[in-house]
């Protein structure tokens, strides 16, 4: 087994009651990767991550984290492992010191009270440090659920969502952060809906309805795809897109501002049906397919096992 | 239509939109019923203010006719039970320390020669008076038979003595509290009752707080053990704890002037099993509740009985069988014989041990469970 893989797990599975979230996953991430975890609502990212972290028991796979078996070593797991929550899970009516205080204690860190000051520091938060948490706005809470999920000075973060609701600006800043962290040889797990965040990523992992349906570089995942993508501009766009949608070889018609990107995997397919629409008062081009493209085209194709 | 002012289509929403949320929370809704069943089968059932057949104790020293005439009579009274005769006054003061029987009655030496001379020998009833309400029926009862007693033995020669009140002289002490002051009884009482009511509601509070909050999922996210995280928010509470035993205590000294009898510091290393115990009970409720007002109401529907079949409000002794079993589940029941035991009747460890050991092993027993439910997963 690789011991440069921080997280190297196989056949993970977990099911509530009759409905299995997550199904047969398997997932290696590199040390010092930031792996970007995509899928849409409930397909099973948060309940992935929290199998890796020990806060949910796996019906079944196997694998290791960080080097440590992934259900026997939860214990040593959580040591080095910092997680962070979809929702703000500190306590709002302690103060920013006083939660990482706690945190740092909960984690025996040495020299607590120089880690604390540090990490408060290292996020421009130490002129808030007397501040409640629940009087942060959502960009500050994000900034202080990362500094402490990281005082412990983990080597795995697994990030749940961690930009939902936060502006465009404190977002980018967020992103430098953790390219920074990846550069020092911290591995990151991050679950996100936004497609600019997954093309930061190093790698990526594209689950829909509890199964692993892409996984690879951005390109990679493009390419498996196989899909092709024309955009169009013109009148009545609105109706185009219905025509459109009714041809063979045409998958999806989805409206972008002023354009349309309609997409298929059949490529000739799709040249046939829309060489009727070519007319003069439409300007067709032939596009590099979007990573938002590709993953709502992945979707459509899987079957929902959690219908019924 | 938006600008009436009572809209009933509107108002039928609000109705509507109740009900809905209503059937979701089952507890609560089974709450809503259950409680008053509670209060019916209580009230209705287990509660009697004229409680009977309350545990006596007999020493009998003298073995002659009008004294056995006498004793039968008490006990046909139905206010006494003769649970045992007892051979010495040590004997049947320790039996009242330990609240195991409400009176002695003494029947002293030479009773029937006293009383064929005419010369109106003494019977001493002693009672446990911390509970007044507990003991004023029955002494009453005691007294409207003295006339009636020996009216068959007194025959003949002896008939002179019938009907009056001269052939027998009733002694009662009233031991304890011997003014029958309800406030001697009811402010030490309320110790327990104070600890009972914030400590399991507080702790309930307490882990379904971090639940409600999404904290518990950072919390089990941490490397820590159930044992860790239930101590550690025990503890603080104990210490609030000792701050209203504090408080009762000088009320009652400055307020009430109850007599503090015993060794306080008995009185404290008490409180603090049964501190555990309750806050054991918190924890366990909040390992099962799902929010903070599950929690509320669980705490309460432990708290109703409590109170209820403690003795705190109504005579113990008066209720049936089944409702004193019931009550002696209760660490409050227990509690509230070692405290006022402590401070009015001056117990040391030694009477009150027995009901001290079904505090802790009411403790263990919730903590275990509290610790077993405790979820280190979200599963």
């Amino acid at each position: 087994m690789p011991t440069d893989l921080a997280i190297d797990v196989r056949g993970m599975t977990k099911r509530f009651g009759e409905l299995t979230a997550v199904d047969q996953i398997d997932l290696q991430v590199r040390a010092g990767e930031i792996c970007g975890f995509l899928g849409p609502n409930g397909s099973g990212k948060t309940t992935f991550i929290r199998m890796l972290c020990g806060l949910l028991r796996p019906d079944a796979g196997r694998g290791t984290c960080l080097g440590h078996d992934v259900i026997a070593g939860s214990e040593a797991i959580k040591r080095q492992v910092g997680y962070m929550t979809q929702r703000f899970s500190f306590y709002e009516d302690l103060s920013l010191f006083e939660n990482l205080d706690f945190v740092a204690r909960m984690y025996a860190v040495p020299n607590r009270r120089a880690a604390v000051c540090e990490s408060l520091e290292r996020l421009g938060l130490a002129e808030r440090q007397r501040q409640l948490a629940g009087q942060l706005s959502g960009g500050w809470k994000q900034r202080l659920a990362l500094a402490a999920c990281m005082i412990h000075s983990p080597k795995l973060l697994l990030l749940d969502e961690p930009t939902a609701g936060v502006d465009p600006k404190a977002r980018r800043e967020f992103w430098e952060q953790i390219h920074q962290l990846a550069g020092q040889g911290l591995t990151f797990l991050i679950a996100t809906h936004y497609m600019d965040e997954a093309e930061r990523c190093h790698r990526l992992a594209y689950i829909g309805y509890g199964k692993l349906l892409a996984h690879g570089t951005v390109a990679e995942v493009v390419a498996q795809a196989k899909l092709t993508t024309w955009s169009v501009r013109g009148p009545n766009l609105l109706q185009l897109a219905e025509a459109l949608r009714r041809m063979p070889g045409v998958k999806h018609a989805v409206a972008f501002g002023n354009t349309l990107h309609v997409s298929g995997d059949d490529a000739a397919a799709l040249d046939r049906s829309i060489a009727a629409f070519r007319t003069e008062a439409y300007h067709w081009e032939r596009i590099e397919s979007g990573l938002e493209d590709v993953f709502i085209h992945l979707i459509e194709r899987s079957p929902d096992n959690f219908a019924s | 239509m938006s600008a009436r002012v009572f809209s009933v289509s509107r108002f039928w929403a609000i109705v509507v939109k109740e009900f809905a949320q209503m059937r979701r929370d089952r507890l609560t809704f089974a709450m809503m019923l259950g409680v008053p069943i509670m209060q019916l089968v209580l009230f209705g059932f287990a509660i009697n203010s004229d409680p009977k057949h309350l545990p006596t104790a007999v020493l009998l020293a003298d073995h002659g006719p009008p004294g056995r005439a006498l004793l039968h009579a008490i006990q046909n009274s139905r206010y006494f039970d003769f649970v045992r005769q007892v051979r010495t006054e040590e004997e049947a003061h320790t039996m009242l320390a330990r609240g195991e029987v409400q009176f002695v009655v003494n029947i002293p030496e030479n009773f029937t020669r006293d009383l064929c001379r005419g010369d109106r020998p003494a019977i001493l009833v002693e009672a446990d008076a911390t509970d007044p309400a507990a003991t004023g029926n029955a002494m009453a009862a005691l007294r409207a038979l003295m006339h009636t007693a020996l009216q068959h033995d007194l025959k003949g020669p002896l008939s002179f003595l019938a009907g009056t009140e001269d052939a027998i002289d009733l002694r009662v002490h009233a031991r304890y509290n011997p003014e029958g002051i309800t406030a001697y009884h009811i402010v030490p009482g309320l110790m327990g009752v104070v600890l009972t009511m914030t400590m399991v509601m507080i702790t309930g509070l307490a882990i379904t707080r971090e639940r409600e909050r999404g904290t518990m999922e950072n919390l089990l996210s941490m490397p820590t053990r159930p044992l860790e995280v239930l101590v550690g928010k025990i503890v603080p509470y104990i210490l609030v704890g000792y701050i209203q035993i504090a408080l009762i205590l000088i009320a009652a000294r400055l307020l009430f002037h109850v007599p503090l009898m015993g060794n306080l510091l008995l009185l404290l290393a008490a409180a603090l099993v049964f501190i555990a115990a309750n806050l054991a009970m918190g924890i366990t409720f909040s390992t099962v509740a799902s929010n903070q007002l599950q929690a509320m109401q669980m705490a309460f529907f432990f708290f109703l009985p409590s109170l209820m079949l403690s003795g705190f409000m109504f005579p113990f002794r008066g209720m049936p069988a089944w409702a004193q079993a019931l009550g002696e589940l209760f660490p409050l029941t227990h509690f509230l014989r070692i405290v006022r035991g402590i401070l009015l009747k001056g117990n040391g460890l030694g009477e009150v041990a027995l009901q001290l050991w079904q505090i802790a092993l009411f403790a263990a027993l919730a903590l275990t469970i509290g610790v077993k439910r405790y979820r280190r997963t979200l599963d």
